[in-house]
């Protein structure tokens, strides 16, 4: 009998509209390395925080056991005590205080009432050895690089003396060096008795490290594969990955009319200088009239990146080099409104924190974009962008009682279709759509796949960002595959399969 | 017929509903002016204190017109109420020290109001630095100018009869040979019809075309029952007027200064992008809105106005002292909460703001002429205020 450190038996977590986690079945045995695989939206993170107390117990139905024993988690604090210990992607370090500090904020040493500096320093130099950082433990932590901080993280985690350390991709923002170090590192905490769950995207380094892999699939435990049992290799896992049927679910287009080059970009290289390093290296690529241009990845590979720094550079990346043309000139736009006016328009990924204002209506949001269009002299003739409006509600089906109704009342479908139906008021020539379906409903996916072949079926070009594989496949007419801010490939329809993509997205 | 009736009371019932907040104001404000002409004896709601009340008002209703615009854009200005004495005293100090002509007096007050909108504006939008430190340092830097200017004589008396006119004067009548209505102010009256026929055919107008597009519109008996009460309201104020001096400069710079900002917030695109920017400034951005551009307009025209309100209290005391405008910020702010805008931003009207403006100072004009101590007119002023701004807060939570 194998020894679990955990067991979670049939967790099943609903969202609204959402069955995030299906009857989830994960087990992790005392010691070892167990990773966790899965595209965006598999339900990795959902089932982490399901361990970790942040949906508490009762919002999800199945059982959580440590040790055999079944755990009620309340709060993050509860599972804190039961022995986990979660790092995010996002750090949760406080920059402006020192590694020391960091290591013990939040369960500070004590003698009476006060913290005793000393005992902390005296401690935090020993964990800090341990995870072989080295740097001055009064270095202030934003003065680290992030594979350092990594690190601080790692040894707060240890701190509170962790049998149980989840990694949500480690990895991601590190360079190569970093990367093995981190592996080493937690290959060396294993041999102390910490039980590691990793989550990755990077398959090569799962297969290198783990003892054990899970595989998650549209929240459901697709299979969990023991590395001494069997030779684990990437083709398996990506199988497993995206192994779904692709149904009819993208329409056909009936029309298709592919014309001359309208878009280019050439050795386009981004520097964000808040991270100091390039984001965006060499990237080349044309897009023709009428054609939808896929642009599969994983979260992270700089897409949503490069759309913005297209389409005006609001995030203030510096372009080291490269140029965008269209109609046979270089251009370049210093805002959103320069990009609009050369024909170019960017659906957000996000709508409700930068693609839409939710306080206002439905017309409201449609006309922002292009005013102009309905003002005569000094006023906005009102009655005709009521009549504008109402022409976008319904022709593309926007479902409310009127267009007067505030977009924030509307569910996600139904706004994203007023934020396409706002960039198609102004007649771009080359749409941006950034994760055009995410959190929407399948009925409400197949009308905006819909609306896609309506507009590039009129001449107009689609550049289409997604993480959804089978969309970008069902849907593109050619694709190039991003990974870590580099084009890995770029593949035809007849060449595209999701094995190949993935192959690509992975690749560093 | 009766089910005509039950129409309008649906129709009814929905607007009350929909705009609950409006309503409760207007009431606030009739029962504010109900009770003080009670407690007073008729004394406040008399020619005279109206009168009075609109001078005193002015003032804070253009700061609180110009902070809306702030207010809205998710930011503040602490420092109008110092930039008003400052550049009051400015005004004051060219014609009294050094003979400048009225016009040109009253161009530069308001043109060195527009220069410290400039620099504060563009600290808090290029630098960003926020708006509260950057208008806090404001106004610690215009009460030492204004003491400046003011040091040695303490008060600048301003004698020039067209400065002092602006806020302590009337509209004059029209010649006395073709007055018609003996003992009247004749021009206030007509100017009252004009303004409501205006109003009658540009209402009409719009419902017009509304219709014109197939649009809904309000039934018509509600629609003529609307305009009759408004026409009511406008005519019996202006008949108050009239029994006395007539239109208050005041008012007629708060009118066109509060249909030129609601023209500019309602029917223009430099509106929309406001409202826009207050909702979600990235989304703004993303829209092709050019969102430092409009806030630094948005802190120039707030400083200009503040010059504004600078020149119409000083006009009013008839001279610059060392302690104008101490407080006429928290006046303009809680005006324009009271009015509506949202503490979160992105909503807000002027229109309401100078209801909010004439509640607080209904209250300062009120409690004086009562002869109650001004600690319960801060305190009734506070209560006021946080019950508004809570009881937003607690709808629109309900809402969302």
């Amino acid at each position: 009998m194998d020894d679990y450190i955990l067991e979670m038996k049939e967790i099943t977590k609903l969202f609204p509209g959402v069955k995030a986690l299906d009857e989830v079945s994960f087990k992790v045995k005392r010691g070892e390395i167990h990773c966790l695989v899965g595209e965006n939206g598999a339900g990795k993170s959902t089932l982490m925080k399901v361990l970790s107390g942040v949906y508490p117990h009762g919002s999800y139905t199945g059982d959580i056991s440590i040790n055999g024993e079944v755990q009620k988690f309340k709060k993050i604090s509860d599972s804190e005590k039961a022995g986990i210990g979660i790092i995010y992607q996002e750090l949760a370090l406080i920059p402006e205080l020192t590694i020391y500090e960091n290591v013990f904020f939040g369960h500070e040493l004590k003698s009476g009432n006060t913290i005793d500096w000393n005992k902390t320093i005296a401690e935090a130099g020993k964990i800090i050895n341990k995870v072989g950082l080295r740097a001055g433990l009064s270095t202030k932590v934003k003065n680290l690089g992030v594979g350092n901080q990594q690190l601080v993280e790692i040894a707060k985690a240890l701190s509170r003396n962790v049998k149980l350390l989840i990694l949500d991709e480690p990895t991601a923002a590190l360079n190569e060096d970093d990367s093995e170090h981190l592996l080493d590192l937690l290959r060396e905490l294993k041999n102390q008795g910490v039980t590691c769950i990793m989550i990755s995207h990077k398959l090569k380094e799962v297969i290198e490290i783990a003892d054990t892999l899970t595989i998650l699939r549209d929240g459901k435990t697709i299979c969990s594969l023991d590395a001494k049992e069997q030779e684990i290799d990437v083709q398996t896992v990506i199988k497993h990955m995206v192994g779904r049927e692709i149904e009819n679910i993208y329409p056909k287009r009936t029309n298709k009319n592919i014309g001359e080059v309208c878009f280019e970009l050439k050795d386009w290289t981004v520097e964000d200088p808040r991270k100091g390093r390039t984001i965006l290296k060499d990237i080349c690529m044309n897009v023709r009239r009428g054609e939808i241009v896929g642009l599969p990845g994983l979260m992270g590979a700089g897409r949503t990146e490069l759309a913005l720094s297209i389409f005006g550079n609001v995030p203030n990346y510096k372009v080291k080099y490269g140029s965008i043309v269209m109609g046979g000139k270089a251009v370049s736009f210093k805002s959103p409104r320069e990009a609009i006016n050369a024909g170019v328009a960017y659906v957000s990924e996000d709508r409700k924190g930068n693609g839409l204002i939710l306080i206002q209506d439905i017309k409201y949001n449609i006309s922002i974009a292009n005013l102009s269009h309905l003002t005569k002299g000094l006023a906005i003739n009102e009655n005709e962008e009521i009549v504008v409006a109402k022409k976008f509600k319904d022709s593309i089906n926007i479902k409310a009682p009127s267009v007067e109704q505030k977009v924030g009342n509307l569910s996600g479908g139904n706004q994203q279709k007023v934020q396409v139906a706002k960039w198609m008021y102004v007649e771009p020539r080359v749409l941006i759509l950034d994760e055009p379906t995410r959190g929407i409903d399948v009925g409400a996916k197949y009308e905006i796949y819909t609306l896609m072949n309506r507009l590039v079926e009129d001449g107009m070009s689609i550049i289409m960002i997604s993480s959804e594989l089978s969309e970008i496949l069902g849907m593109s007419d050619r694709m190039y595959v991003m990974s870590e801010g580099k084009l890995t490939g770029e593949l035809s329809r007849e060449e595209a399969s999701e094995e190949a993509v993935m192959a690509l997205a992975t690749k560093s | 017929m009766s089910k005509d009736n039950k129409g309008i009371g649906s129709e009814i019932t929905t607007m009350l509903k929909n705009n609950i907040r409006s309503y409760a104001m207007y009431i606030a404000l009739a029962a504010i002016f109900v009770i003080f002409n009670i407690t007073t004896g008729g004394d406040f709601l008399s020619a005279n204190n109206i009168t009075n009340l609109i001078n005193q008002t002015g003032y804070v209703a253009v700061l609180a017109i110009g902070m809306t615009l702030i207010l809205i854009i998710r930011n503040i200005d602490l420092s109008v109420g110092f930039v008003a004495g400052f550049t009051g005293a400015i005004s004051a100090k060219l014609m009294f020290s050094y003979g400048v002509n009225v016009y040109v007096a009253i161009l530069a007050a308001l043109g060195i109001g527009a220069l410290i909108g400039l620099y504060q504006g563009a600290l808090v939008v290029y630098a960003k630095v926020p708006a509260f430190v950057t208008t806090l340092a404001g106004m610690f830097i215009f009460k030492g100018l204004l003491l400046l200017i003011t040091m040695g004589g303490g008060a600048i008396i301003v004698k020039d009869s067209f400065f002092t006119a602006i806020c302590d004067a009337c509209i004059p009548d029209l010649p006395s040979n073709i007055r018609f209505l003996p003992g009247m102010h004749n021009l206030t009256i007509y100017i009252g019809i004009i303004g409501v026929a205006l109003a009658v055919f540009s209402q009409t107008k719009a419902r017009m075309k509304k219709q014109k597009y197939g649009f809904k519109v309000i039934s018509a008996p509600l629609f003529i029952l609307g305009l009759i009460a408004a026409a009511a309201i406008v005519m019996a104020v202006t008949m108050l007027l009239a029994s006395f001096n007539g239109i208050p400069w005041a008012a007629v710079i708060v009118g066109v200064l509060l249909f030129v900002y609601n023209f500019m917030l309602n029917r223009t695109t430099f509106g929309r992008y406001i409202y826009g920017i207050g909702g979600n400034p990235e989304a703004a951005e993303l829209s092709g809105i050019n969102v430092n551009k409009v806030m630094l307009l948005c802190f120039v025209s707030m400083s200009t106005i503040a010059a504004l309100a600078g020149i119409m209290y000083t006009s009013r005391l008839r001279s610059a002292l060392p302690n104008a405008g101490i407080g006429f910020e928290l006046d303009a702010i809680a005006s324009a909460y009271i009015g509506g805008v949202a503490v979160s931003g992105g909503v807000g009207k002027v229109t309401n703001t100078i209801i909010g403006a004439l509640i607080i100072m209904s209250l300062t004009s009120g409690f004086l002429l009562m002869n109650v101590d001004i600690a319960y007119q801060y305190i009734a002023k506070g209560v006021i205020f946080i019950v508004a701004v809570a009881f937003d807060v607690l709808s629109r939570k309900k809402r969302a």
